[in-house]
């Protein structure tokens, strides 16, 4: 577990960037810093490996602050990701990533044994092993950058904006891969975004600040979307905050209607729908809203885990839904 | 020329043996010491400024009259090779000193950062990461003051020490064209050899920068 113990930064000529800030980021969870830019985020983040000094107030890990302990050997066990990667352009893609496993000491031979591990397991090939970083995309670069930073097999990781500079078609990737290997893995994170989609999907905890360094609520994404605790944070994670809570609910018990109910409903010899969008049990209401909105016939295709079409679902089956689950827990 | 060359060959290695030593050796200790204090201009925001300036001035005294000046400051002889040696890495330190601070400031911040994060300390940082990541502009400078001190050696003929450079007054004092046109070609060809190898060692160090 990672304490912010009451910090306060205030720099040079007065501006404070933490005002009393107090936070517990919990072992084994992705806890997601989010906020308006100069609201002490990335300050904060970055008191975690001591590359910013509180000026008062401390920053414990497991009990332990941060402050009493060795720099280079505290930083050595949190992997860092930051925009852009900052990977070394003078290495390749193979010995940036055994970077840390060598200042621990450990053979170059070694090192390098378990970094090709590591670049499968972030998604690249092991062809990427030997280029430098300028041949790689924006994207490539911020995967061996994740890939550097797991390197050593840190607890804590400390990720600044790390997807923030890449587009968003890979951007959605890489927010894939991050919750499979966050699933695997279940390091203690902790992860500035200025973009509150972002903590809402990748975050089990959002830490949302305001300007001027200060918290303004903490909680899980649904507790955050359902219930702000003021004005900016309503404003902040924006209008569509009950369109999006939607994706919290699991489509699972959604009621659906015989196939039959929709005569040109159009399958293929296996069984799946054509030219309608389809979801499953596992997905969330918000892609089925979605589907059905889309839909020029106002429905939802529920599909198995073969594809093989089972149900549908109309517009007004989905409001029915919502409204009977609002009576049930109000 | 041809008589020239056959007749003079021990006099003419002789000279280009003393021109490769007297042009050289002051690029190792220049740089040697150019690396310490091209760091201090990066270490030390400050320092930087007053280290440009100081180098300018350096590198403007004229070299005729630095060789001169010299014995009088070390206590040499005027017609010692140490003249020479010491005027020129003043020279070294002047442009390297400089090119060593403004590599190492062109090492993006975000990489040092990163470097920092991951637990470099300060020294192994420099070592392993600013400095390999300066290279290219570094041995930029280095082929700069190589060619420069090549060229100013011959100079030195004019005080007595010039390796390649007492092939030009021989010829002035003699009337005598070939000794000049020996001196120049082997003068531009050792400092074409030197630049070459230097570049050669650049594409084996940092293949990196050419990606």
């Amino acid at each position: 577990m990672i304490t912010f113990e009451d910090v306060v930064k205030v720099y040079p000529g007065g501006s404070t960037a933490v005002d009393h800030l107090s936070l517990e980021l919990p072992t084994g969870k992705t806890t997601v810093l989010v906020g308006p830019s100069g609201c002490g985020k990335t300050t904060s983040l970055r008191m975690i490996n001591r590359m910013v000094r509180p000026t008062s107030g401390r920053v414990l890990i497991d009990g332990r602050d941060v402050a009493e302990q060795d720099e280079a050997l505290l930083r050595r066990g949190i992997g860092y990701v930051i925009q852009h990667a900052g990977l070394f352009p003078h290495r390749t893609v193979l010995d940036n990533v055994a970077t840390v496993p060598m200042l621990l000491g450990r053979t170059r031979k070694q090192a390098r044994t378990d970094a090709l591990g590591l670049l499968e397991r972030v998604g690249l090939s092991a062809e990427f092993a030997k280029r430098y970083p300028a041949q790689l995309s924006g994207g490539q670069q911020q995967r061996v950058g994740v890939a550097r930073a797991l390197a050593a097999d840190p607890p804590i990781m400390v990720m600044d904006e790390p997807f923030s500079a890449v587009d968003p078609v890979v951007r959605e990737g890489l927010h894939r891969e991050f919750l499979r290997l966050q699933k695997d893995l279940g390091k203690t994170i902790a992860m500035v975004t200025h973009d509150i989609d972002e903590a809402i999907k990748l975050g089990d905890v959002v830490a949302i600040f305001r300007q001027g360094g200060r918290l303004a609520q903490v909680g899980t994404p649904r507790e955050v979307l359902a219930n702000p605790a003021d004005d900016f944070v309503a404003e902040f994670v924006g209008r569509d905050r009950g369109l999006r809570s939607l994706s919290f609910e699991s489509a699972a018990d959604l009621p659906v209607r015989p196939l039959s109910e929709v005569g040109d409903l159009e399958l293929d010899d296996a069984g799946r729908p054509v030219g309608y969008g389809s979801f499953t049990r596992a997905d969330s209401l918000r892609l089925v809203t979605d589907l059905a909105i889309i839909s020029p016939a106002g429905i939802a295709v529920r599909v198995d885990a073969e594809g093989v079409a089972d149900g549908i679902v109309r517009h007004h089956d989905l409001v029915d839904h919502l409204a009977a689950r609002r009576r049930e827990q109000p | 020329m041809i008589t020239y060359l056959s007749n003079n060959t021990d006099v003419i290695l002789a000279a280009l043996r003393q021109h490769i030593v007297l042009a050289l050796l002051p690029v190792l200790i220049g740089f040697a010491v150019a690396l310490p204090i091209g760091y201090l201009g990066v270490r030390f925001p400050r320092v930087y400024h007053p280290l440009v300036n100081v180098c300018g001035v350096l590198y403007s005294i004229p070299s005729l009259a630095l060789f001169v000046f010299l014995p009088v400051i070390l206590g040499t002889k005027i017609l010692s090779p140490l003249n020479i040696v010491v005027a020129l890495s003043i020279y070294t330190v002047a442009l390297l000193a400089r090119t060593v601070a403004d590599g190492l400031r062109s090492v993006d911040e975000l990489v040092t950062q990163s470097a920092t994060a991951m637990g470099y300390r300060r020294f192994r940082r420099l070592v392993d990461v600013e400095l390999p990541v300066a290279l290219p502009v570094i041995l930029a400078g280095l082929r700069a003051a190589t060619v420069a001190n090549i060229s100013l050696v011959s100079v030195g003929a004019l005080i007595g020490v010039g390796g390649l450079g007492q092939l030009f007054t021989r010829g002035f004092q003699l009337f005598y064209l070939e000794p000049i046109l020996v001196g120049i070609i082997a003068s531009i060809a050792l400092a074409a050899v030197a630049d070459l190898a230097i570049v050669l060692v650049q594409r084996l160090i940092t293949p990196w920068s050419r990606v």
